[in-house]
């Protein structure tokens, strides 16, 4: 049987929980089983991950590929270093300890991948349609506005300080996490579209910029400032010694530096720190700490690279405040640091409160400054037109990246700050879509809609087009360069990644959280088999109630507050169905035990719109 | 096809006093139709007994054959389990308690089990009020075989085929009654907010507990004219109270009004609570439990919840006089006491 739902977006995307009982979930909601894919809902470019999972599962790697090359431009380089958000979101990690490796397996789509895989892309045409666009910045923000705007006929100018493409891709991220052959191809791929670089070109004026009369300009030039310590005593008198992280990692990656002191302290615990320890470790620190004033759980890097680095043999110190540079005879010779304890406040705001302990001294023959990034937009003259507002961001419409001079659009860490790649390559997407409507004529807020659909994955009785075993295997290692090795090449890769076999297993912890199992009240004849086959409780027959009393009156308390309950109509006994959708494991027991089908497991496919859809 | 049932459990579901957790009462995965009211009776029995916290080796499932007697396949995967011959469940539960009486004893079978092939059987085991849960999963038909009329058909019911039955159907919870069961339920598979207690009060109870589960064959016998459909069931039945169980230990609570509360405290001092729509019945009388069966089968209604309890009932042990001690426990000193003790006892007769 074929059912055609009419979707649409809703703002609301839950039910309401007022005092009243719960409404029918609206699953015609654009936005409700995209959701319930936990991992395409928590990217930014919501990547539709079981899909392109499935896809490796079934040794079908080129189309995993250009999944993720179609949504994130990067898959390669994503599969290595992406922030992950969707790692913490994934299901798995609640139906058990760890989440699926998606990010890893995202690599094995990428590593086997066909050689020419570029024959996969769309065509560019031969005749331009007269727009011309400029992007100031080579980083993933303006790569993706080329990609999504070259095969729509536009002609493209980027302009870059550096001698290539990739921005803090490649002068920020060190080799041997993301190798440069990577970083190339993928950004080559990308330029190779069409585009016409000024590399070695810094723009130093948007004035001048702006007299190229270009139909639209796009401003992706990151947060390129990292934070120093101006007014720590010692700073200036040290100050050979003393180096910006994201400056020193760039000068490793061109070569301006080469080595480092034995003993080095890293201050920060962000990923930029951790990038700058281990980026030390290569060039000769052998007595390298990381110096955090939070406690460790409270660092901002990601976890997986805190454990990284450790494995390296880099101790974190935290709650440790610096204090001053020592510097002896002109020669920087250790750091004081007070040690503190975090204390919260009924709001759970955090102080440090120093412990009273005698200040620590820790030797030291160099600091890297690891403590954040600014933006900085000294190029842009007061007097063009674009505002910004009080923490030096430009003045951006919601949604659209436009900026206050109408044919100015920004995006990336210069539209609201530091973030990721994954962040930037979504804001890319947005601005691209604004770009080609502004230069149409068209307004922008009315935006293209994501492309969904429904798709039943009945095949007979108790088959199904998705594998629906459920799997137990646990999360699966990643082989790793042997530490001796790596530690003396800075451009050796360390994780290896998995191989076919490797990422196979792992394909199939997957839930599929994509199959969504869709009720239809109309057809339930309440004979609770669904109920009594759910492994993991989660459907419910009762009477309805508020969602907050519902919640505990439910066969498994649901606890999980920012995930959906799905209420169905009133059926004949005057009970609905409440279905928690927080551990649902996508087995298809239920559709399989159901006798009348009201229960039926059906792919939802969720795209997001590109510049030039409709 | 499923063929496993995913090992993940809800990570917030708690275990019971006992330390087990739903899963410890849990079987293989049904093969049964979808929708067949038996896998309902089974997520029924396996509810009953984690929430009684009755640790899953100290029971035994026994069955004959047919469809509900597959159930020991797909519930209390640590128990004993004997699928037995047809009909003769009851004389493997005999042998069984005779030998150890500690265990607690479920005997699953189904309307074409019990009243035909097993009816001998049944009205036997029930005449010696044998200390077991006796769950008659009650479809009026022989699923396994296309859906023949059973013995419980009512007559006039019309299935799946279409043609009526016209023989007239056995009401098992009366003939058990009239044959001396100390605890006489009837429920439907559809309902658990009755079925589990009643299958927890049928647990409490020493003697026979013989609970009628009207399930519906979903397959052969849930048409519009059968009376043992979903619908037809959820339409024309009446309880004959609604009820509490309440374990022993725990304090009765209750908000009902007092003359339509009746307390009936079973053997191990657990309590059932019965909030009656009809005060002047009696659940301890057997006579006014008949008459009750009677007139709702006049007006063409099914009559659900405990239709008899009779607290002080005794069970084989009992009238036989047994040992305390379960038989399979017993050493070579207590079975031949030696002649010694031969003697003394001839010397007692003399």
């Amino acid at each position: 049987m074929i059912r055609i739902l009419v979707f649409f977006r809703e703002n609301k995307i839950t039910a309401s929980a007022g005092v009243t009982d719960l409404k029918p979930t609206n699953i015609k909601d654009i936005e409700y089983f995209h959701k319930v894919i936990d991992c395409q809902w928590a990217c930014p470019a919501h990547t539709p991950v079981p899909e392109y999972i499935r896809l490796i599962n079934e040794k079908r790697y080129d189309e995993a590929y250009m999944i993720n090359w179609v949504s994130n431009v990067f898959p390669g380089i994503l599969g290595r270093v992406c922030d992950r958000p969707c790692e913490p979101a994934c299901r798995r990690g609640r139906v058990e300890d760890d989440a699926v490796a998606i990010c890893r397996l995202k690599r094995v789509a990428a590593d086997n991948r066909k050689e020419n895989i570029e024959t996969f892309f769309p065509p560019i045409p031969d005749r331009k349609n007269g727009k011309r666009i400029a992007l100031i910045g080579g980083g993933p923000a303006s790569l993706t506005v080329a990609r999504d705007l070259l095969p729509l006929g536009y002609e493209v100018d980027l302009y870059d300080d550096q001698s290539t493409g990739g921005g803090f891709m490649r002068s920020q991220v060190p080799s041997f996490r993301l190798p440069e052959r990577v970083l190339n191809e993928e950004v080559g791929y990308i330029l190779d579209m069409g585009v016409t670089t000024h590399f070695n070109h810094y723009v130093s004026s948007m004035r001048d910029m702006l007299a190229k009369d270009y139909d639209a300009v796009f401003v992706g030039t990151g947060a390129p400032k990292g934070r120093d310590l101006p007014d720590l005593p010692g700073r200036k008198d040290g100050d050979a010694s003393i180096h910006v992280g994201i400056d020193w990692l760039a000068s490793v990656v061109f070569r301006h530096v080469e080595s480092i002191g034995k003993k080095v302290l890293v201050l920060g615990g962000g990923n930029t720190a951790m990038d700058c320890c281990r980026t030390a470790r290569r060039l000769g620190g052998e007595d390298v700490r990381i110096v955090v004033r939070s406690p460790k759980a409270e660092m901002k890097a990601s976890p997986w690279e805190i454990e990284d680095a450790e494995r390296e043999d880099i101790p974190i110190y935290e709650n440790h405040v610096p204090v001053d540079f020592v510097v002896e005879q002109g020669k920087l010779v250790g750091m004081h640091f007070e040690r503190v304890e975090a204390r919260y406040d009924d709001q759970g705001k955090r102080t440090l409160v120093p412990t009273g302990e005698p200040l620590v001294f820790m030797e030291c023959d160099e600091v890297l400054i690891a403590v954040g990034q600014l933006n900085a937009f000294p190029w842009i003259e007061e007097d063009v037109g674009i505002e910004f507002d009080e923490w030096g961001l430009p003045v951006l419409k919601e949604g659209t990246f436009q900026s206050s001079l109408e044919h100015v659009f920004f995006g990336g860490d210069a539209a609201f700050g530091p973030k990721n790649i994954i962040t930037a390559v979504a804001h890319g997407h947005e601005a691209a879509i604004s770009i080609d409507l502004f230069c149409r004529g068209e307004s922008l807020a009315v935006r293209p809609l994501p492309k969904v659909h429904l798709e039943g994955q009945k095949m007979g009785v108790h088959d199904w087009l998705y594998h629906n075993q459920i799997d137990d295997e646990h999360r699966q290692a990643v082989p790793m360069m042997d530490k001796a090795k790596s530690l003396k090449d800075r451009l050796l890769e360390v994780e290896l990644g998995f191989d076919q076999v490797v990422g196979h297993t792992e394909t199939l912890r997957c839930l599929n959280c994509d199959v969504q199992t869709v009720f239809r009240f109309e057809e339930c004849i309440e004979c609770d088999a669904c109920v009594d086959s759910c492994p993991e409780r989660c459907i419910n027959f009762v009477d309805n109630g508020t969602e907050e009393e519902l919640r505990i009156r439910l066969l498994a308390p649901a606890k999980q507050l920012d995930q959906d309950l799905y209420v169905s109509d009133v059926l004949p006994t005057g009970r609905v169905m409440v279905k928690d959708e927080n551990v649902c494991l996508h087995c298809g027991i239920c559709a399989e035990r159901c006798p009348t089908s009201a229960w039926e497991m059906q792919k939802y496919t969720y795209k997001i719109p590109l510049a030039g859809h409709k | 096809m499923t063929f496993f049932r995913p090992s993940f459990r809800h990570p917030d579901l708690p275990p019971n006093d006992a330390g087990y957790y739903l899963k410890d009462y849990e079987g293989g995965i049904s093969t049964l139709c979808a929708g067949c009211g038996h896998d309902s009776t089974n997520a029924a029995i396996i509810q009953a007994c984690f929430e009684l916290s009755i640790p899953p080796h100290k029971i035994a499932k026994i069955s004959g054959i047919g469809c509900s007697s597959k159930s020991p396949a797909y519930l209390l995967g640590k128990a004993h389990g004997f699928n037995s011959v047809h009909g003769r469940m009851p004389s493997i539960v005999t042998g069984a308690n005779m030998a150890n009486r500690d265990l607690l004893y479920l005997g699953i079978s189904g309307d074409g089990d019990t009243a035909s092939i097993g009816m001998g059987q049944f009205a036997h085991a029930v005449r010696r009020n044998l200390n077991m849960v006796y769950v008659m999963m009650n479809n009026g038909c022989y699923g396994l075989t296309k859906g023949q009329y059973s013995a419980t058909a009512d007559k006039g019911s019309v299935g799946k085929k279409g043609e009526p039955n016209m023989l007239e159907s056995i009401d098992l919870c009366e003939i058990a009654i009239q044959l001396g069961a100390g605890f006489v339920g009837r429920s439907f598979s559809g309902d658990k907010r009755q079925l589990v207690p009643m299958l927890k009060a049928a647990m409490s109870h020493t003697g026979m507990a013989f609970i009628d589960v009207i399930s519906p064959c979903v397959t052969f016998n849930n048409t519009p004219g059968s009376t043992k459909s979903y619908h037809w069931v959820r339409e024309h039945s009446e309880a004959t109270n609604t009820f509490d169980y309440v374990p022993f230990k725990q304090e009765i609570t209750t908000d009902y009004e007092d003359g339509t509360t009746e307390s009936v405290v079973l053997h191990d001092n657990s309590v059932i609570q019965l909030h009656k729509k009809d005060s002047s019945i009696h659940v301890t009388d057997r006579r006014q439990a008949v008459d009750a069966l009677e007139e709702h089968k006049e007006k063409g209604l099914i009559l659900t919840g405990v239709l008899y309890i009779d607290p002080d009932s005794e069970d084989t042990h009992r009238i036989i006089n047994t040992s305390r001690q379960p038989l399979n426990t017993l050493g070579k000193k207590d079975l031949c006491p030696g002649n010694e003790a031969l003697q003394s006892i001839n010397e007692s007769m003399r």
